[in-house]
């Protein structure tokens, strides 16, 4: 077990003691009729083993989003836990991560996972070059050899198909495309063991997205990391996923292996989904 | 004995139809051993291709158990078990040789038939020549072997389709209709395959809709009718 999630919650606004059980799939919203808070996430719970790749399908504002954000800890919830393999207390018992203290937090953002924007404007720093943003995580990682890091930058910038004689451009001088590969070579220098992508190909070209997502299936295979990657687009969680949980008002509707979500999809909503492909 | 299939149902519930119930199939139970080919025979919408995909989890049954007997001597229900459970059956020990081809149109037939030796691990140079031979055997010409499949005929689509199926062959192997599209000569080089994999003892539930290949490769067969 890689990673777990339970119960996890997160409203935005006052908050009443009703937000959760008045919104969602039944209710057909995700903003509380009492008191006007828009329920992001109502009490997810799931699981992830290592190596296995899962998708988040859904309309926008469905909460796909919100869910990686607190995977990563860019956000807090207000209820629920997550537990993460290995992150446990001196006797062994599994720690919720939203307890772990700045260092270790710094691990689990560091060195444990990665994340990959949507924008790479939200996972780049436009003042570093683009060597440079793939050298940050590394040392934050805990690399402290020059050598070794400038070597990793370069190996993984051939990996990415990069060109590697613009190593110390800045990123706002190369394409779109480009500028998400240097992202996803930040994200994957430190070797992490779960990598979180939100819609990363979204507003690329077709063969721009096609060569971007074979490159990501192979690194997985060939790195063993797991994944969890965001998309609205079936077409994408067709092509990299293993299981797919299904969002929709900041519910789960439905979870299950990939292909039968698509081939035999039980509830309503998905049948919906499924059937809206082009 | 490999797999166990006891009662097995399945309705499909069309939400967006109103909630219209379409029964694909019920009341289905057999066995296959080790080494056994059984064939799964019966009129075109009896249910035969969604047997086999609940067998892979591709469809959900409504009641029923789908014992596997795993190498390692545990049974577990396909019907019930975890998802990840499923994967790692599938990476390993449960094959599924679908009907029709579906590959990326990126790739190559030769890289599509070598991909599951490269998965298991082995050298590139090998797992390209084992995937030519197979090609071969099953009457591709050699200079489609660079060529996405996606552009072939049916029944070469088909022959790839196998080849990537047997070439790594797991200890259960479903096959959906192997024989379909396929002339006389190359149905015989598959049915000649299917020969050899039973004396691997692998099992394997086959979909023929030709008696003659039943008879030719089948160990049982187990009708499936549709409902009045």
């Amino acid at each position: 077990m890689l990673l777990e999630i339970q119960n996890l919650s997160k409203v935005y606004g006052v908050s009443c003691g009703e937000c959760l059980d008045l919104t969602g799939v039944a209710d057909d919203s995700c903003i509380c009729p009492v008191c006007d808070s828009v329920v992001a996430m109502n009490r997810v719970s799931l699981s992830l083993d290592g190596k296995e790749v899962l998708g988040i399908v859904g309309e926008s504002g469905s909460g796909k989003s919100t869910l990686l954000q607190l995977i990563y800890q860019d956000q807090c919830p207000d209820n629920g836990r997550i537990f993460y393999n290995g992150f446990c207390d001196r006797h062994g018992v599994p720690l919720n991560i939203f307890e772990a203290s700045v260092s270790e937090c710094s691990v689990l953002r560091n060195k444990e996972m990665s994340m990959i924007y949507q924008n790479p404007r939200m996972g780049l720093n436009y003042l570093f070059s683009a060597g440079g943003n793939i050298a940050e995580k590394i040392i934050g990682a805990g690399e402290r050899s020059y050598e070794v890091v400038r070597n990793r930058v370069i190996e993984l910038m051939g990996r990415l198909e990069l060109p590697t004689s613009r190593v110390d451009n800045y990123p706002d001088t190369f394409s779109g495309g480009q500028q998400q590969r240097i992202q996803i070579a930040k994200a994957l220098s430190s070797s992490p063991k779960l990598l979180l992508l939100d819609e990363p190909t979204t507003g690329l070209d077709l063969s721009v997205q096609a060569k971007l997502l074979d490159l990501i299936k192979e690194l997985q295979k060939e790195m063993g990391f797991a994944m969890i990657i965001v998309s609205h687009d079936l077409g994408v969680i067709n092509h990299l996923t293993d299981v797919t949980m299904v969002m929709k008002h900041g519910c789960l509707v439905e979870y299950g292996l990939t292909d039968q979500i698509l081939e035999d999809p039980q509830q309503p909503y998905t049948q919906l989904l499924v059937s809206s492909i082009l | 004995m490999k797999l166990d299939v006891r009662q097995i149902e399945k309705q499909f519930v069309l939400h967006n139809r109103g909630g219209v119930r379409v029964t694909g199939f019920s009341d289905i139970s057999f066995n296959v051993a080790r080494g056994e080919l059984l064939a799964l025979v019966g009129p075109s919408g009896a249910g035969k291709s969604s047997v086999l995909k609940a067998i892979y989890r591709t469809y959900l049954v409504n009641g029923g158990s789908i014992l596997f007997h795993r190498q390692d001597g545990t049974v577990v229900d396909l019907a019930v078990c975890t998802e990840s459970s499923v994967l790692e059956l599938r990476q390993r020990e449960i094959g599924f040789v679908t009907q029709f081809l579906k590959v990326l149109p990126r790739i190559s037939a030769l890289q599509a038939v070598a991909a599951p030796l490269l998965e298991l691990g082995e050298e590139e140079g090998a797992a390209r020549r084992r995937a030519a031979e197979l090609l071969a055997f099953l009457n591709i010409r050699e200079e489609l072997f660079d060529i996405s499949p996606l552009t072939f005929s049916g029944g070469e689509q088909q022959r790839v389709n196998i080849a990537r199926g047997v070439i790594a062959p797991k200890e259960l192997l479903l096959l959906d209709e192997p024989t379909a599209s396929l002339d006389e000569e190359s149905s015989s080089r598959v049915l000649k395959l299917l020969g050899n994999l039973k004396k691997q003892n692998i099992a394997m539930i086959g979909i023929f809709h030709d008696q003659r290949k039943v008879d030719q490769v089948a160990d049982h067969c187990y009708r499936i009718l549709r409902e009045a």
